[in-house]
Order: C-alpha cells, then structure tokens, then sequence
C-alpha cells in the first residue's frame, strides 16, 4: 500500500514544477513535511506570503475526512498586480499531497476556487496561486480530520459505477448575461485512491481517478483542472464566471484509465 | 461508521418488555458452566471458541420473549472495559438449534455471548446473523466460527466489511489495546440477496435484506412466533441515527417495515427492545426527514457543504444522545446524497 501510495505521489509531484522559499503554515511540527514539498513542487522560486488578500478555508474539524470541503478565497480590494493564472492546492501529509492545479483562464470572473479533498491524517493545506508575472503567493489553513485516503470511497459502489461520469452544475440556472455568476460543476466518480483495500480479497482497488477537468464557455477557456486522488469521490469544482452572452457551458473531464465524459448546458438555462 | 458505534443510555422498564418467568438458572455455578461450554464447543469443532480463556463470564441477557435473549449495549465508546460492547445482541433457541444475531465488537466479547448462549441452552448454534457490518456488530464473529456454524450476512457485507476491515481492525487496537487480542475479521459465508427462512426447530427465523439504508448491507431477522423483529441498526431509539449507506434509502426502509406483516416488538440495534410497533420508528423517521427536507431546502437556496452542516437538523439536537457526535456527518453525507438527485 505505501509503496502504490509513494508511487501516486511522485507522480503526482512529477507532473508539476517551478519555483520556492518561504511558507506560512498555520501549523508545523517537528516532521513538518512542507519544506521539502514546497523545494519538490516549486523548486528555489520564492514564494511570499498571500495571507493579505488570500485565504484557504476549512473546517478546524472535519466531519468527514473524505469530503473535506476548501476553498481558497480571494480579496478582489487586496490584490497584487497581475492575475492569478494558476492555484496549486496541496494537503501536505497526504500521500499524494498535491491535490490539484487549477488553471485560470481569461474567461473566469475572479480567482476564488471551491472544491472537496480527502484528508489522510491532521495536516496543514496550502494554496499558492502564481500570478501571469510569475510571482508565488502562499496561504494555509490547519486541518483535524483522518483516515480521508483510505475510507471506503463510496457508500454505495453500485450506485456509483451505474453513474459514472455524470455531471452536473449547481447554481448554473440561476446565472444572467452579463452579470458574474458563482457556479458549480460535479462529477460523478468514486475517485478511487488505490489506498482502499478489500481485506477479505486482500487486494487494493485499484486507484482510478480524474485527471483532467477542461470548462469553457463557447470558445473560451474557463478552467484547467489537474486531478488526483486528493481530490474527493464525486469531484467537485466551484468557480465564478461571467458569461457574456447565451451560449454554453461546457466541461469535459479525463480519467486515469482513460475513459472521458462531457457535459453541456445552456445560460441561461432552457426551462 | 469511523467513530465506532457508540452505545447510548438505556431507559429500564421505558417501552421494555417485561421479562417472561423463566430464570437465568442462578444456582448454576459459573466455572462448570463454562466447563460444560468448553467441552460442548470443542465437540462441535469450535475451536476458537474452545481456545477462550476461561474468564469470560456470560454476558446479562434479558429474555424478550419465550427463548429470545438480547444483551443491551453500553453507552459507551468501544474500550477495554466493555470490550466494545456497545451494540444490542441476540440469539434465539429453537427446539434443535440456536442462531445468535449480531456477535459483538470484540471477539472477547463474543465469547462472553457465547458463554451467554451456553448459560441458556445445550443446543449447537448452527447460524450467526450479521445484520450489518459496522464493527460493534460483527467483530465477534470470530468466537463463533466453527464448521457447525454458518455466518449469514447481506449479499454486500463480504465487500462493505472488507473495504472497512482495515480502519475498524486499528480503530478496534487503539480502543482496546490487549483485550482486542483474537479479533479478526470472518466475512459470512451465506449470503442473503431478498429473504431467507431459518428452521431452528419449531421456529423460523424470517431473514430480509434490505437495499441501501442504515448501510448497502442491511439484514433483519423476524422470529415468525413472537413477533420479534430483530432490525439491526434499521431502528435506532434514542441515539442519533447514523447515515452510512442512502438517507432516502433509509426512508424507504422505514416506510417497508411498516408494511412488513407480523411484527410486534423491535430489537433496535441501539437503544431498548421496544413493544410500541411501529410506533418504534417514529422518532428515527421524524429525524431523517427533517435531514432530507432541510437538505434539500439549503441545496435549493444554494447553501455550501459547511452552511448545511452548520443549519440543517439543529431543532432535533435535544432529542437524542450523541446528537453532535453524528449530526455534522449525517447532514454532510445526506448532502452529497441529495446534489444528485
């Protein structure tokens, strides 16, 4: 299990990579993992401290720790100069810590990113948002939650599998041309970690995930999202937009075995 | 449940049957009791209940009906002190055989229902029920395990139990240290798609399984005579409800028992054995509707995970034990239930 669990996570570390220096950690310890994470993710880049104009929020304690609801938070009032282009979201002590990236396209209406993460034991999580000049912004909160990674990923496997791929958005109906418009977009997928062991078969099932999340309104871009076994069952991506005109939302997610799903729908929505 | 099942504060003499005439034979010294336990496990192959050590005193049974004997669990967490005895056991004793329903959350306190069963009757056990699978109902099951005995569970408990078994083994470790020693998890070899009968002997045992509820592996146990219907965690009384399989699942479980013929008193997996049916289930389904319906208003009016969490059930928060140890969960879990409808 640790050797699969290490083997997610330097792939999850390899499929990133820039620059590094100082955190803000909320909490830290003697075995503080971050140090060598931020060098890992980031390299020698320096990286200062957002707490000004971003915040990570959780709850202190979570009530269950494989849906763990963050959302990095930014103050529109307090900004620097330069848009934040990316989000890197990382739940230190996981065993792939880097949860997601999320690329932030032109067409979003303000940085502010919601989603779920599984959380595997007490662990600070850290967001650094890059912005289009390059500069790293850090900011973190302390999670008390465990046992997110290895927790049965579903209640119900049937269910899950008999939807696979579904999607949906939430508060998509209620957006209006012109206006900004805080949404949501679901997936049905258990996200399977790899860490989920059947001990009667003595077997693992297998970790099986989304990789890729692509959200575009017509033609342009919204959203890039990089997934892993961080990220909840039924991921979830929560984002502003505005959208300018009719037309449509679409999303278009990839999953580690390769299977892909669509959706798509109308603004303002077809009654 | 990651927490482990907690107990919760049994009312005596509240909605109790009152015990039938038959006495727990008191003059009957313990030790040749067991002795005689020891000798009739080991003819019947038992060997790991024969490997018992030979302080395990029998767990106090109240008998709820003519040969229907239930231990009521503590209201407790798990510990080494109650051996994780925090849930309502079971057996019944028919003409030719025993079938014990549910074994406890250690094997320790499995062979301590065990010695129970073998204060009562000389009859060889030939069936444990699992009615579900979370721990403080089935990591007993080891005391039991023997050729002569068939464990039965739900078609999905082998798969529920085993993505849990892991967690609930080191949950189990770190509440009870030493006296966790012999547990181990025995998956039933029966298994239970719809409905199955029991023959003990002048009694039938009706079995249900139920689709995605309290769990996805949901077992109950109608003894046809008496009416006893023994639920699992299907009913619970006075502790909070737990939510670890679907809450309309569970809804819809409630209103089938309701349909369900010839019951007349409940074993409720928590909480006292209760005559009033079904208004036995009214408090629990009271409960999980409010959850359902103030779910799906903070879902309409758009509210986060964490302003669920924070509204929704709060007016239930005096009606029942453990009320902020499971309330935050339920509602999370109901919530990413109901984004799909």
């Amino acid at each position: 299990m640790l050797k699969h669990a290490a083997a997610l996570a330097l792939i999850a570390l390899a499929t990133l990579g820039t620059g590094a220096a100082r955190a803000a950690p909320v909490q830290s310890n003697g075995d503080d993992p971050w140090p060598d994470l931020k060098t890992a993710i980031f390299g020698d880049k320096a990286i200062a401290d957002g707490s000004a104009f971003m915040a990570v929020e959780a709850p202190a304690r979570a009530y269950d720790a494989a849906i763990v609801p963050v959302t990095i938070r930014f103050d529109p009032a307090h900004m620097p100069a330069g848009r934040v282009t990316a989000i890197t979201l990382v739940v230190d002590k996981n065993p792939a810590p880097v949860a997601a990236v999320f690329h932030l396209k032109d067409g979003l209406a303000d940085p502010t990113i919601g989603t779920r993460v599984r959380v595997n034991e007490y662990t600070n999580i850290h967001a650094v948002a890059e912005t289009a000049d390059g500069g790293l912004f850090i900011a973190a909160a302390f999670v008390k939650a465990a046992g997110g990674c290895s927790a049965p990923a579903t209640k119900s496997p049937d269910e899950a599998e008999a939807h696979l791929g579904e999607m949906r958005t939430k508060n998509l109906d209620a957006a209006e041309i012109g206006a900004p418009s805080r949404v949501a977009l679901l997936i049905r997928h258990p996200n399977y970690s790899g860490m989920q062991m059947d001990q009667i078969k003595r077997t693992y099932v297998p970790a099986k995930f989304i990789e890729t999340i692509d959200v575009r309104y017509g033609d342009t871009e919204l959203l890039q999202v990089e997934g892993n076994i961080s990220l909840s069952e039924n991921p979830m991506i929560e984002f502003s937009f505005t959208p300018q005109a009719a037309g449509r939302l679409t999303a278009t997610a990839k999953d580690s075995d390769g299977l892909v799903f669509s959706g798509a729908w109308s603004v303002p929505a077809a009654m | 449940m990651t927490k482990g099942e907690l107990g919760r504060a049994f009312v005596p003499g509240r909605t109790r049957l009152p015990l039938s005439g038959r006495r727990q034979e008191p003059d009957r010294p313990e030790a040749l009791s067991r002795r005689q336990a020891i000798g009739r496990a080991l003819a019947l192959g038992l060997v790991a209940a024969a490997a018992a050590p030979a302080e395990d005193p029998p767990l106090p049974v109240a008998e709820v009906a003519p040969g229907i004997f239930v231990f009521h669990g503590a209201h407790e967490e798990a510990t080494a002190g109650n051996l994780g005895g925090i849930a309502n056991l079971g057996f019944v004793v028919g003409a030719e055989a025993v079938a014990v329903i549910d074994t406890g959350g250690s094997a320790a306190e499995g062979r301590r229902l065990l010695a129970a069963v073998r204060r009562q009757t000389d009859l060889p056990i030939r069936h444990v029920i699992d009615t579900h699978f979370h721990p403080d109902h089935v990591l007993g099951n080891a005391a039991f395990a023997g050729p002569g005995t068939t464990i039965i569970g739900h078609a999905n408990l082998p798969r529920g139990l085993g993505a849990r078994a892991d967690s609930y083994m080191q949950g189990l470790k770190d509440a009870l240290g030493d006296a966790a020693a012999g547990t181990a998890i025995v998956p039933p070899t029966l298994l239970v798609r719809d409905r199955l009968t029991l023959d003990l002997g002048g009694r039938t045992l009706a079995l249900k399984a139920w689709p995605p509820a309290h769990t996805d592996a949901d077992l109950t146990v109608l003894d046809t005579a008496t009416g006893t219907l023994f639920a699992g965690d299907l009913v619970f009384l006075q502790r909070v409800p737990a939510i670890d399989g679907s809450l309309r699942g569970w809804l819809d479980a409630i209103a089938g028992l309701r349909r369900e013929a010839g019951i007349r008193q409940v074993v409720p997996g928590h909480g006292p054995v209760a005559a009033d049916w079904p208004g036995a289930l009214d408090d629990e389904e009271r409960y999980l509707g409010l959850i359902l319906s103030e779910t799906r208003a903070a879902l309409a009016a758009g509210r986060s995970l964490d302003q669920a969490v924070a509204t929704v059930g709060r007016s239930e928060r005096s009606r029942w034990l453990l009320f902020d140890d499971y309330n935050d969960r339920n509602v999370a879990t109901a919530y990413t239930e109901l984004e799909w409808e």
